[in-house]
């Protein structure tokens, strides 16, 4: 089975994130660089079903030169190759750019399945794989805590409010993953030398058949107009609970009108 | 004055507040049309979609537009979109509304806003990203406006509309039925709101300790009329189930009051609640940096704490 697994790079969480003053778009040299969390779930999934089922898992990546690193990671984890479509013609790309344009990748190298995490920590728009799925006009398996695959049908659990459905489709197909489904694995000392050695195809926008006029800042569907640091919340009022804590609490929501 | 479609959200024939919230909201900027998908509508949620404002009522009652993931909503809302040509598409900014989203944006050219938190003149939208660090207006550029909206961003006020049906029938391509759902499985809840969009959410943290201690924080929430939510830790823990967490992994929320019981406030747990409109966090360590956050702390045991305020709760009720 030659399962594609999507992976981004995104800013640490833990570090300041910014967006760039001249052009709106996020500033990827103001923060650390790391491996969208739950991009990590899907690669431990791709892998994991790649051992029950065979195969090859490649990792596929959008953009720029410092995204390596997070190739290196999911490759050290267990991935047999990795294809990195990056593109100065891609910064700025929203998510309807950006999907079509992994979409014409995934077109291109082909695949029996698709898996990413259900969003990402930065933009957190959780539509790609809508997108995606919607652009391949394959099934739409997102938000899966569990996947089960017997031949070329595929079964998910996908999570809702109330629980979760049970859907069924037929291969090729897209699935998203929460972070419920595993436990992403750590890349042993062998794996991460091996990595070293593992194929890396490098893409850019000609090779895989992306029109220029779709991609990019200039091309964006949506754009940012403004945007402000938000105001920091003001300092509260902490006290400690001398046995009437509950009680007082309780005051401060009957003063908010909340009871 | 323009119209703009609204997709209900609805459980067992009943509206969902977000779609109050977003039939509130359209209002400012045209004449909204709620645009009901599937089997299932009652002459009640005609009632209660006509009360907040809903010009139009397009119902699209086919069975199989809900047996499927996703696309046939967006595939529906498209062929909606290419008859009306309204001036913007608004949906909930939950898991599957952004779905839809995503989908119809693609299928309609447009473009597409995700967890909007204000949506004024032109449709500029307000976001709060990165964890609520940054406000950011956006909008967008191509097609017709698609925004997906957070809930609880829009208090929910009645004015009538005429509510007027139209009956919508829908020829779903094979592409939109290739995700079949064969089973939903609720599990259970009892009467709570939802979590992402109730008004008041009440949260545990590894300070509960257990999940028979997670009792504690369901009496204060039922108390309040809340929702219950919980730390990566808890459900980590398996003390309760993941699809209440709340945080960066979990869900968003964005109530007007979240309490925060034996939760420390990491970052990755703040992203998840910090547009809060009042946070109220009780933990026995006064160095927490959820007391950062919040308006009105108590450094004390949770296991003293919660009860107790779950107690002035019935009193005054």
């Amino acid at each position: 089975m030659n399962i594609v697994v999507c992976v981004k790079q995104v800013p640490d969480t833990a570090t300041e994130r910014k967006l760039r003053s001249d052009d709106k778009t996020l500033d990827r040299d103001a923060a650390d660089g790391v491996v969208n969390e739950l991009d990590e779930y899907a690669v431990e999934e791709a892998l994991k079903l790649k051992e029950a089922h065979g195969g090859e898992v490649t990792v596929l990546t959008m953009g720029p030169g410092k995204a390596t690193e997070t190739i290196r990671k999911a490759l050290a984890m267990g991935a047999d190759k990795a294809v990195h479509l990056t593109d100065e013609a891609l910064h700025g790309s929203d998510a309807l750019s950006t999907s079509y344009a992994m979409a014409q990748v995934l077109k291109k190298i082909g695949f029996d399945l698709v898996v990413l995490g259900s969003e990402s920590t930065d933009a957190r728009t959780g539509v790609l794989a809508a997108m995606l799925a919607e652009r391949l006009g394959t099934p739409q398996l997102t938000l899966a805590n569990k996947v089960d695959i017997e031949g070329s049908s595929i079964r998910i659990q996908r999570l809702t409010d109330y629980g979760f459905d049970k859907v069924e489709a037929t291969l090729p197909a897209v699935v998203s993953v929460v972070e419920k489904i595993n436990e992403p694995r750590y890349p042993s000392f062998k794996g991460i030398m091996a990595a070293k050695k593992k194929p890396v195809e490098t893409l850019a926008i000609g090779d895989a058949s992306i029109d220029a006029a779709q991609v990019g800042l200039a091309a964006a569907w949506s754009e940012v107009v403004d945007f402000a640091a938000a105001p920091p919340r003001a300092a509260g009022t902490v006290v400690k609970d001398e046995g009437d804590g509950g009680e007082k609490a309780a005051e401060f929501l009957a003063s908010k009108k909340f009871i | 004055m323009s119209e703009i479609l609204v997709l209900v959200e609805h459980v067992d024939g009943e509206v969902k507040k977000v779609t109050l919230e977003l039939l509130t909201l359209a209002r400012t900027l045209g004449t909204p049309s709620a645009v009901w998908a599937g089997p299932g509508i009652t002459p009640d949620a005609k009632a209660r979609l006509a009360e907040y404002g809903a010009e139009k009522i397009y119902v699209a009652p086919a069975g199989d537009i809900v047996e499927y993931v996703v696309a046939p909503k967006a595939e529906l809302l498209a062929q909606l979109v290419a008859d009306k040509s309204p001036s913007a598409v608004l949906v909930a900014a939950t898991a599957e509304g952004k779905e839809i989203a995503g989908r119809l944006a693609v299928k309609t050219d447009s473009g597409v806003i995700t967890d909007a938190v204000g949506l004024g003149e032109g449709f500029v939208a307000d976001q709060s990203i990165f964890g609520g660090g940054i406000n950011v207006q956006s909008k967008v550029r191509k097609g017709t406006p698609i925004v997906a909206v957070r809930p609880n961003s829009t208090a929910p006020a009645p004015a009538a509309g005429a509510g007027a049906e139209e009956e919508i029938s829908v020829a779903l391509s094979e592409a939109a039925k290739a995700a079949r759902i064969v089973e939903r499985v609720k599990q259970e809840k009892g009467a709570r709101p939802e979590l992402t969009e109730a008004a008041i959410v009440v949260s545990g943290g590894r300070g509960v300790g257990s999940a028979e201690n997670f009792s504690i924080i369901e009496e204060l929430a039922d108390a309040l009329g809340a929702a219950v939510g919980a730390s990566r830790a808890a459900t980590d823990a398996g003390w309760y189930p993941h699809q209440f967490q709340v945080g960066q992994t979990g869900k968003t929320v964005s109530p007007q009051l979240y309490i925060a019981a034996g939760i420390s406030g990491a970052i990755q747990h703040r992203a998840g609640m910090q547009t809060a409109k009042t946070i109220v966090a009780i933990n026995k360590d006064p160095e927490a940096p959820i007391f950062e956050l919040a308006d009105y702390g108590v450094v004390g045991d949770l296991h003293q704490v919660v009860p107790q305020l779950t107690e002035e709760v019935k009193k005054r009720k």
